[in-house]
């Protein structure tokens, strides 16, 4: 057992130094950016290489090194081990001349190769192969045109269908988080909300305040995010589209305005307000009429309320069995909660993997704050964590992933974690402290 | 159930103090239902107001026409309560504290105080939101009893999103368990 540990361990190490990835932004962020690690892959990540695509074009480098891209992506998955360029035998770019025993030679599995070029001005065309080295057969080949501000994504978009094809799972390339960043190195304190790609580039600020945001949330949609902002010294609840940066002040009711998320169908927010002095509950909060109504009545703490994707329950944080837990509601006015989380005496802040199946929380384990899956229907409770004070987790939209708030020496940064625990990556901004993580859908084309 | 027993049981207590005219606080047979005893006790807390918070609102000129006695001054001066983990009871050494603020604000009915709840960094984010208001909500009631108006005073809860001071240690996390008291011109 300990000799497994530590060949693991050896692996993950190796695996941490290959991967040490920097991520240059395209936005005006200098705060905020993030880069990605793995600190821990799957025991054998699947070896691969990604040669670099040929180009043609007027330039005489390519606008987007897709090559690059698509090795970040898929190692910062942690299922997959590229081999480095300078390793390479030979650099194909054309089915013909690719020779399977180079690559076998190599331990090499899979095999990308992929050419781009510019078609007319501002339109390029990419297109990639991917091959079994084993079997000597295509597995995959697309061809995909894009503007010059579109390849970024194309380069996901072709890592999205590497990964669904070897995996079986959707890829998360092409989505994104929103993030709190908290900069406490000028005069006076910023706090910025940041929405970025999924593997930390292309940042850019959403809202920026003097005073606290917190808590962002999407819209199912992936164009909308709510968030809470202290600006005016008390709370509100904005929704802020992102295209154009337009907000509303949805909720700003005397007292605390919190906790906000969207309904599955985009019309409701589910909100905590104190509409009794001190007493939270949650609210809905039909979107379109300012339609109020109460889903929670206790004189305990109830907050932190998601819906589950069918919208047919929310579950939410209450302290009223005296410390807090998670529990239940059916979707209607007036229905009883039930208590769902019965392991350790602090559970809190769920938020429903995309099934609905489970529940990711923060559970208290010997002090320390960490982050668990919880089974709804039996409580059952999985640990996936071992931070001091890790919070926030959100899953990714394939369900594989949870992102999460978490300290590396006292600094606050994001990490995520595989939903079976086996994949552990850090995600650390380049300066300033980094909060409050949440993944985005998946991208509507 | 319990909880509003207790409270009840302080206020009481919490008249009683008053009516002898503020002593300094000594342990009495009402405990604080958890161990852990704040870093500083209600009287002379001048190291407590510095390092704690926005410093603006802590001018002590407001104070000008406060009570006269020098102890009830520097009761005044005080702007910081502190509370146990994941509690809100208001612990036995802020009873003198928010008396003399009580009486202030009775004396003062010009008087305007924005108490601004506040929890440390353990737990989750919202859920502290709900324990900042909680807090405030605690020393809100206990300014009432002793004579300030409703509309004299106003709350908001931070949460752990403003500490006192920045540190994942004990004693920052006393620090940081706290309800401010911010007076308004």
């Amino acid at each position: 057992m300990k000799l497994i540990n530590l060949k693991f361990r050896i692996q993950a190490l190796s695996l941490g130094c290959i991967l040490g990835l920097f991520f240059s932004t395209l936005g005006d962020v200098s705060n905020g950016q993030l880069l990605i690690e793995i600190t821990q892959g799957v025991e054998r990540p699947v070896p691969m290489a990604v040669v670099p695509f040929a180009w043609e074009g007027s330039d005489t480098e390519p606008p987007m090194d897709l090559a690059n891209l698509i090795t970040s992506n898929l190692t910062q998955s942690g299922r997959f081990q590229a081999i480095s360029e300078s390793d390479m035998l030979t650099r194909p770019t054309l089915p013909v001349d690719v020779n399977f025993q180079d690559w076998q030679l190599l331990d090499v599995d899979v095999l990308v190769i992929g050419r781009l070029s510019e078609d007319s001005p501002d339109r390029y065309t990419a297109i990639f192969q991917l091959f079994d080295t084993l079997r000597g057969e295509q597995l995959l080949g697309f061809r995909l045109t894009s503007s010059r501000s579109e390849l970024r994504a194309t380069g996901h978009r072709i890592s999205d269908m590497i990964f669904r094809n070897l995996t079986g799972l959707p890829g998360v390339f092409e989505t994104q988080i929103a993030y709190v960043s908290d900069d406490r190195a000028g005069p006076e304190r910023r706090f910025r909300l940041i929405v970025s790609d999924s593997d930390g580039a292309n940042a850019r600020v959403v809202a920026d305040s003097p005073e606290p945001l917190m808590s962002p949330a999407w819209s199912p949609d992936g164009r909308k995010i709510a968030y809470v902002s202290f600006e005016g010294e008390s709370s509100s609840v904005y929704v802020q589209t992102l295209r154009t940066g337009v907000r509303d002040k949805v909720s700003a009711r005397l007292g605390i305005n919190g906790a906000p998320v969207f309904s599955p169908d985009g019309r409701k927010l589910l909100l905590t307000l104190t509409m009794e002095p001190g007493n939270l509950d949650i609210y809905s909060l039909d979107l379109a009429g300012q339609v109020l109504t109460r889903m929670t009545r206790h004189p305990s703490i109830d907050t932190e309320a998601v819906f589950s994707p069918d919208g047919e329950t929310i579950y939410f944080t209450s302290d009223r069995s005296g410390g807090p837990q998670i529990y239940k509601v059916a979707n209607r006015p007036g229905a009883r909660a039930e208590r769902v989380t019965f392991e350790g005496n602090y559970n809190a802040r769920p938020r429903t993997s995309p099934s609905g199946e489970e529940l990711a929380i923060v559970h208290q384990v010997q002090g320390n704050f960490r982050i668990a899956v919880v089974d709804p229907s039996t409580g059952l409770t999985q640990v996936l964590t071992n931070g001091m004070l890790d919070e926030s987790p959100s899953f990714a939209p394939n369900g594989a992933q949870i992102i999460y708030a978490t300290r590396q020496k006292g600094r606050g940064v994001l990490a995520s974690v595989s939903a079976d625990g086996k994949i552990h990556r850090q995600i650390v901004s380049v300066e300033g402290e980094v909060r409050d993580p949440a993944w985005s859908p998946f991208p509507r084309i | 159930m319990t909880k509003k027993i207790w409270l009840g049981v302080y206020f009481v207590v919490t008249f009683a103090l008053v009516g002898c005219g503020g002593e300094p606080a000594t342990q009495t047979s009402m405990a604080s239902p958890s161990s852990a005893a704040p870093p500083i006790g209600g009287g002379e807390s001048d190291e407590t107001a510095s390092t704690a918070g926005t410093g603006e609102a802590r001018s002590i000129g407001v104070f000008s026409e406060g009570p006269g006695s020098i102890a009830g001054e520097s009761l005044l001066n005080t702007l910081v309560v502190y509370f146990d983990f994941d509690r809100s009871e208001i612990l036995p050494e802020s009873r003198d504290l928010l008396a003399a603020h009580g009486e202030y604000l009775l004396a003062n009915q010009s008087a305007r105080l924005r108490l601004e709840g506040h929890a440390d960094e353990r737990g989750t984010r919202e859920y502290n939101i709900g324990l900042g208001e909680r807090r405030a909500q605690a020393v809100r009631r206990v300014l009432l009893l002793q004579g300030a108006s409703l509309d004299q005073m106003g709350t908001v809860s931070y949460g752990e999103e403003r500490p006192a001071v920045f540190g994942s240690d004990e004693d920052s996390y006393e620090q940081n368990r706290r309800v401010e008291l911010a007076y308004r011109q």
